[in-house]
């Protein structure tokens, strides 16, 4: 199956995953599906048969909030049975809103309280240059969550250890609970904010498929500074009656009918 | 020996033996004595600058790739400061870090009450899978190093970082889960723990000249509280007392409180910080401004048997 096709099936479990409980994070989770497919089928070294193997390249969903993206996307991997996805916050569930390491099988990092993920993505990328086992950790930071001060301090060190295992991503939908970043707190110019720290800073189209495959290429090319991929998405992506209630889209409700409404969107498309 | 400079010696013993041990400081390494370290492991000490939230989560996730950090700071900076990265990157998230907090209460003297971690163990003890220890001089922190090292999760370790009067003999062997009976006795129980521990055997031995054959006992570990000697203590005594350097409110006053009140309801006096901000001053006064000299412990044990 080509990368768009895996990156429909994963926007389409997304949707079933929150739609089995009928509310959660859809909008967060629409946006970042096109870079999970990228890492998780094209270059993260990953077995799902093997979830804990040594060496493996590790991911760290920062906004944390994003797990039913992340859930969607193991599953469709094979790290465990689609069904399981309908158990999202069912109580006793293996997957909670927020990623859990404890719970849930190919979760490398529990993440939630926001801009802890990151700080631990560094932590986990010195761990592996001390290891000397080349393997790369990948982060996905919310756009919203950079207004956490510990992000700063994260990617201060992480350029000082010029740590360029460390490949991040900003989700860079706009939005967060209380409206747009600009209304709330503007992030000003990211991309100068990023090269400012010393990352290596692209901004490219989050939802291109091709182009997030050739910056974390070129990423991976680029030696001795850590890596940040700016991604310029749009919250909800895929579904026009999601898209349209941004920021409401953060946490919003899916009937059963707007899961099957959207889905027939996503696979039409 | 300070305290410091024994820390270095343990966790130099422990990085030589274990390459997965290391060390991360917040630029308080020369203050905290584990700065040498990195002459030795220059790739496993090391410092992230003043970031505490930074480190704790860095530290959180090296363990996720099987590292046993150990983090320093000062004790207000390493608990208050940085409580949700302790509660979720460590705690929640069931890692193996090590947690050392130096000069708590007031030890942290001419620092002041801006450096005084007189909630620390307030604020850890109400966060699960957390484990807290305090030291009380260097014989003790040499045997609770390694034993701690070996305990998988997350520990705080709160501890003065200068000399400490040694109370604890060379034979001594230290149970992360068992209180110490430091001197037995029948008429008043009296736990503490920290620099409130050799205040406690001074005041024993002046509750003897008034006839009052007190039981000392050092808790070094507040959670799990050691309920059995505890319990044991109490039903024997009837009365205690409970001595520490944090404020009387969610401390060991608290835990000891939270275990007699169900198992065994006696009285019980504190002796610690009054639930009042900290200021600058030498320990001496410290301890006058605060009520927790040998006097203010004999006199709460004279309280709790109602002599007073």
């Amino acid at each position: 199956m080509d990368l768009k096709e895996i990156c429909k099936e994963i926007r389409c479990e997304t949707l079933n995953c929150i739609g089995s409980i009928g509310v959660g994070h859809i909008g967060g989770c629409l946006s970042v599906a096109e870079v999970l497919t990228v890492l998780y089928f094209k270059h993260m070294n990953v077995d799902p048969k093997n979830p804990h193997m040594e060496g493996r390249d590790r991911f760290v969903m920062s906004k944390g909030h994003a797990g039913p993206a992340v859930y969607a996307t193991l599953a469709v991997k094979g790290f465990f049975p689609r069904s399981e996805l309908l158990t999202l916050n069912k109580n006793g569930t293996k997957l909670p809103s927020h990623c859990d390491m404890n719970k849930t099988i190919g979760i490398d990092m529990t993440a939630g309280s926001l801009g802890q993920g990151f700080s631990c993505a560094v932590g986990i990328a010195i761990a592996s240059k001390l290891s000397k086992d080349n393997a790369y950790v990948y982060s996905i930071v919310g756009d919203g969550e950079s207004q956490e001060g510990q992000i700063w301090e994260a990617a201060m060190y992480a350029a000082h250890r010029k740590l360029d295992n460390l490949i991040a991503f900003t989700d860079y939908n706009g939005y967060q609970i209380d409206g747009s970043l600009d209304e709330v707190c503007s992030l000003g110019d990211l991309e100068q904010k990023w090269k400012a720290f010393g990352f290596d800073t692209v901004v490219i189209d989050g939802h291109d498929i091709d182009a997030i495959d050739v910056a974390i290429t070129n990423a991976k090319d680029c030696k001795g500074h850590p890596h940040m991929i700016i991604l310029r998405t749009v919250k909800g992506k895929g579904v026009d009656f999601i898209e349209a209630k941004k920021p409401g889209n953060h946490s919003m409700s899916l009937s059963t009918d707007d899961v099957k409404n959207a889905i027939e969107q996503i696979r039409r498309r | 020996m300070a305290m410091r400079d024994v820390l270095c010696e343990e966790l130099y013993k422990l990085m030589q033996n274990d390459e997965k041990v290391v060390v991360i400081d917040a630029d308080l390494a020369k203050a905290d004595g584990t700065f040498n370290l990195r002459k030795s492991f220059p790739d496993r000490a090391f410092d992230v600058g003043i970031a505490e939230a930074n480190m704790t989560s860095i530290a959180a996730g090296m363990s996720s790739y099987g590292f046993k950090p150990w983090i320093t700071s000062f004790t207000p900076f390493v608990s208050r400061r940085n409580a949700d990265q302790i509660a979720i990157s460590v705690a929640y998230s069931k890692q193996n870090v090590k947690i050392v907090g130096t000069d708590p209460g007031i030890t942290a003297e001419l620092n002041g009450g801006t450096h005084m971690g007189i909630e620390d163990v307030g604020i850890l003890r109400s966060i699960p899978n957390t484990v807290i220890v305090e030291i009380i001089d260097e014989v003790q922190l040499r045997k609770a190093i390694p034993v701690i090292n070996d305990y998988h999760g997350c520990v705080y370790l709160r501890m003065f970082r200068k000399d400490c009067p040694i109370v604890t003999k060379e034979d001594y062997e230290f149970d992360l889960f068992k209180a110490d009976t430091l001197k037995k006795g029948v008429d008043v129980s009296i736990f503490a723990t920290g620099i409130m521990v050799e205040t406690a055997l001074k005041a024993a031995e002046i509750l003897n000249e008034k006839g009052i054959n007190a039981e000392v006992i050092n808790i070094h570990t507040i959670k799990p509280i050691d309920k059995e000697t505890v319990i044991e203590s109490v039903k024997k005594t009837g009365a205690a007392v409970v001595c520490e350097n944090h404020n009387i409110m969610g401390g060991l006053y608290s835990a000891v409180a939270e275990v007699t009140a169900r198992h065994c309801p006696v009285k019980l006096v504190p002796v610690g910080i009054p639930d009042v901000a900290g200021e600058v001053g030498k320990l001496p006064y410290l301890r006058e401004r605060m009520h927790m000299t040998v006097d203010d412990v004999v006199n709460a044990a004279l309280e709790a048997k109602g002599l007073l």
